[in-house]
């Protein structure tokens, strides 16, 4: 049966990966287009995916329960997010170099901890079939989806709800593109960057569940291969706006499976090549958006200073 | 949101009186106010006068409640206030009007506004808002449009949007600090005469800041006068005249020495600009195809609204920003703010945000001052500095010009702000081959003394023979120094003309686009 599909593997193998690799760079760059719209950038969120991956899926193995897990992920981010959050708004501190560090040691503290768990299998999440109606397996396969990715969505679209309807929306927006008139508007631009910072940590710290606890499904040292770094500038391609998020997550896990798809029907030469699509991808986005001789349209005014 | 839209048709409340008794603000050794009493008397408009550093804003921050007063209380409606916070100056119905802007510029008019409440609403809900904010719109002084991001919005609009601000916070005495810095001379006159006509029917009591004697005459009611942190006089202002005035806040009738111009030739085209165009930093133009000549022995001014084109213009002429079309020719040949050809054709500037634009903030003043000559004898011998000729340099600057710095080797970025224009000025102007000179708001900020030297060193300048072209926001400056005056609008030259047959009104709506 496999074989009947033949280069039908193709696209669907791309619709696949595009469901199932979306979601972690879903996650990071919704935490981060929080973060960033408050005006604070943090790099150390590949740090947090790695952390979240490593304590979901040890939670999920010690407790028996992937649900825990995942909320053991948001946990740890947060306590990451914390630290970056208080570090970077000190004085004559820089928040990029604190997210470097943050990356460094978010990775660290996974491997230390994560140890152990790298042999044993943990219980994964439950998917979502949608693809029953087809009695190919490969159908199948490639639709069964993460209620994460469901949940993902919904954020996305909460979250642009809350930017423009919320009080806490406007303060978030008002902090990140000139804190100097929140702060005179009586608001606390460190509390309100804690927040943003601490939140969106969280989320960064589920879309490491959707790596160790769905797809690919196992904790490795190697399991987030930057996919944290490339969801940063992820939020700078999606303009600071949530919806787009989504979409840019949606290519850049479409991206990902490239490789995996055109292996499967037996196309072996360039597996590596394909696989470096994204950083290829990361790499022209930053090249075509980024000109010395102007500012992008939809950046948070106060992202890269020191105010 | 109901009352308050009511409130501002019909106000039926009484004004409050808000008093400053024996206000002092010290801090560190630094005296910056001395037992300052102000009184705003309800439904007057009461100007507060002084230079910059006698102590206005440490007052009116005092007020706020930005600062805790040393010592001293605020007054509102006879009882004393503890304000501690400007949310508490808020709830007395205080609210003041930023000297920079409030707005949160990615943000349009109607979002602005809604952030601007202080209330606890958690959910926004837009229709209802917008319905709200129409009607408020409609019975306000002033029309800004409400869903238009603030960035895009004009300066004259986005202060408007700022006083605006306020009254849709029902504030009943505005502390204005100078409003009408931005503006054109006619939209100064419109806003202050809305707000005068909301002060007569009795909605709002104002309190304006203020160095322009011509508003204090034409707007306020009584005047008190600041000088160095104490109280100089207070009155009514039909009894007083400009030079009363000019007295309290400057101690002593000082009658300013009038510089001579010289009669100078302008026969030689010193500076030639043909068709420049350029981009702002996001991208869109900003100068639209500006053509000018400047000659040896003028000074030409361009007045304008700030982000008209302006800083674009003056970033490509010092090399700081590429035009993206059109040349430039100084002396006949093409200029491209290369380090090599400033030097050959003589170029110096004087850039507004001298410490940004013009300075190493953490070199020295030494330092700083040799940034035009260090890499030519006798400062740079075989490639290497010679320091000693750096800092002697430096002494016999700091001397000539009375920079007032601890050592030549301390950070400029400690020095205040008229003591580095001073140092920038000094390297700028001590060339005595110099050829052009490009000069920005060279003023801004600055008190009279300063602003006094910087005057006359640009005219010595033109005596010279130099080639001046000044750009400025401030008119008065521009007729006083300049020998031809243009004004530009939205990246263009609008207006030409020599300065003795300037006519301010025409310049003035031309600048807003008339």
């Amino acid at each position: 049966m496999a074989q009947a599909l033949g280069w039908w593997g193709v696209p669907l193998g791309i619709i696949a990966g595009t469901f199932r690799g979306s979601v972690p760079f879903l996650f990071v760059s919704l935490g981060e287009c929080l973060t960033e719209k408050s005006g604070k950038i943090n790099l150390g969120l590949e740090g947090t995916l790695l952390t979240g991956a490593m304590s979901s899926y040890a939670i999920s193995y010690l407790t028996g329960s992937p649900w825990l897990g995942v909320i053991g992920a948001g946990l740890a981010g947060m306590a990451l997010g914390a630290i970056h959050g208080w570090l970077s708004q000190q004085p004559r501190v820089n928040d990029v170099a604190v997210g470097i560090a943050m990356i460094i040691f978010g990775s660290g503290v996974a491997f230390f901890l994560g140890k152990p768990f790298i042999k044993p299998s943990a219980p994964q999440l439950p998917t979502i079939d949608l693809g029953n109606w087809s009695n190919l397996t490969q159908v199948q396969a490639a639709l069964k989806i993460s209620p994460l990715f469901i949940l993902g969505m919904a954020i996305a679209f909460l979250m642009q709800w809350f930017f423009k309807s919320t009080r806490w929306g406007l303060y978030v927006r008002a902090v990140g593109d000139n804190p100097d008139a929140a702060r005179a508007m009586g608001i606390s631009v460190f509390k309100v960057r804690m927040v943003s910072i601490i939140v969106g940590s969280f989320l960064a710290g589920i879309g490491g569940a959707a790596l160790s606890l769905y797809y690919p499904g196992v904790w490795t040292e190697r399991i987030s291969s930057g996919q944290g770094l490339i969801a940063v500038a992820l939020v700078i391609f999606a303009r600071w706006n949530p919806i787009q998020c989504l979409y840019a997550s949606l290519l850049f896990g479409g991206a990902r499976s490239l490789g995996p798809a055109l292996q499967s029907v037996g196309i072996d030469w360039g597996y590596y090549l394909f696989n470096a699509v994204p950083y290829v991808l990361t790499l022209a986005i930053m090249i075509i958006t980024c000109s010395p001789k102007r500012r992008l349209t939809g950046a948070p005014g106060a992202l890269g200073t020191d105010k | 949101m109901e009352a308050m839209t009511a409130n501002n048709q019909t106000p039926t409340k009484v004004l409050p009186a808000l008093e400053a008794v024996n206000m002092s603000k010290r801090f560190g050794s630094l005296v910056a106010l001395d037992r300052v009493n102000l009184t705003i008397k309800p439904g007057t408009v009461h100007a507060l006068l002084g230079e910059n550093g006698a102590g206005k804003s440490t007052l009116v921050k005092c007020i706020m409640g930005f600062y805790q007063p040393t010592e001293g209380e605020v007054v509102i409606d006879g009882r004393s206030r503890q304000i501690d916070s400007p949310r508490d100056a808020h709830k007395y119905g205080v609210g003041m009007v930023y000297q920079h802007f409030t707005s949160v510029p990615a943000m349009t008019v109607a979002e602005n506004l809604v952030l601007s409440r202080y209330d606890n609403t958690k959910l926004i809900n837009w229709k209802r808002e917008s319905e709200h904010l129409s009607e408020f719109m409609a019975a306000s002084p002033f029309k800004v449009p409400l869903d238009v991001p603030v960035a895009q919005l004009a300066a004259g609009q986005k202060q408007k949007l700022e006083i605006l601000k306020q009254i849709y916070l029902q504030s009943r005495i505005l502390i204005l600090d100078e409003p009408t810095s931005v503006l054109t001379p006619q939209e100064a006159d419109e806003v202050l005469g809305l707000l005068r006509e909301e002060v007569t029917a009795g909605n709002l009591s104002i309190l304006l800041i203020s160095h322009k004697f011509r508003e204090v005459m034409a707007f306020c009611d009584e005047v008190t006068v600041l000088r160095k942190g104490k109280l100089a006089g207070t009155g009514l202002v039909k009894d007083l005249n400009i030079s009363d005035l000019a007295e309290m806040m400057m101690g002593e009738q000082r009658e300013l020495e009038q510089i001579e111009k010289t009669a100078t030739s302008t026969d030689k085209t010193v500076l030639e600009i043909k068709n420049i165009c350029a981009n702002q930093d996001n991208g869109l133009p900003a100068v639209k195809g500006l053509n000018l000549k400047v000659n040896s022995g003028e000074i030409v001014g361009i007045a304008g609204i700030s982000g008209n084109g302006q800083k674009e213009l003056v970033e490509v002429l010092s090399g700081q920003r590429s035009a993206t079309s059109g040349s430039i020719l100084v002396n006949g040949e093409t200029y491209r703010a290369t380090r090599e050809e400033m030097f050959r054709h003589q170029v110096f500037s004087l850039p507004e945000e001298p410490l940004h634009n013009a300075c190493a903030p953490n070199m020295s003043v030494a330092e700083n001052m040799a940034l035009r000559t260090f890499d030519r004898p006798p400062q740079s011998q075989r490639g290497f500095l010679n320091l000693t000729a750096i800092r002697q340099a430096a002494k016999s600057l700091i001397q000539t010009f009375s920079v007032h710095t601890p050592s030549p080797e301390t950070p400029i970025a400690n020095l205040s702000g008229g003591n580095i224009q001073r140092a920038v000025l000094a390297r700028e102007l001590s060339s005595d081959k110099t050829q052009l000179l490009i000069a920005a708001n060279p003023c801004f900020g600055l008190d009279f003394g300063a602003v006094d030297f910087i005057h006359r060193s640009i005219i010595e300048a033109r005596n010279r023979g130099v080639a001046v072209l000044l750009v400025s926001e401030d008119l008065d400056e521009l007729l006083k120094l300049g020998d031809r005056i243009f004004a530009i609008s939205e990246g263009k030259l609008v207006y030409e003309s020599t300065t003795a047959e300037a006519d301010i009104n025409t310049i003035g709506q031309r600048m807003a686009g008339h």
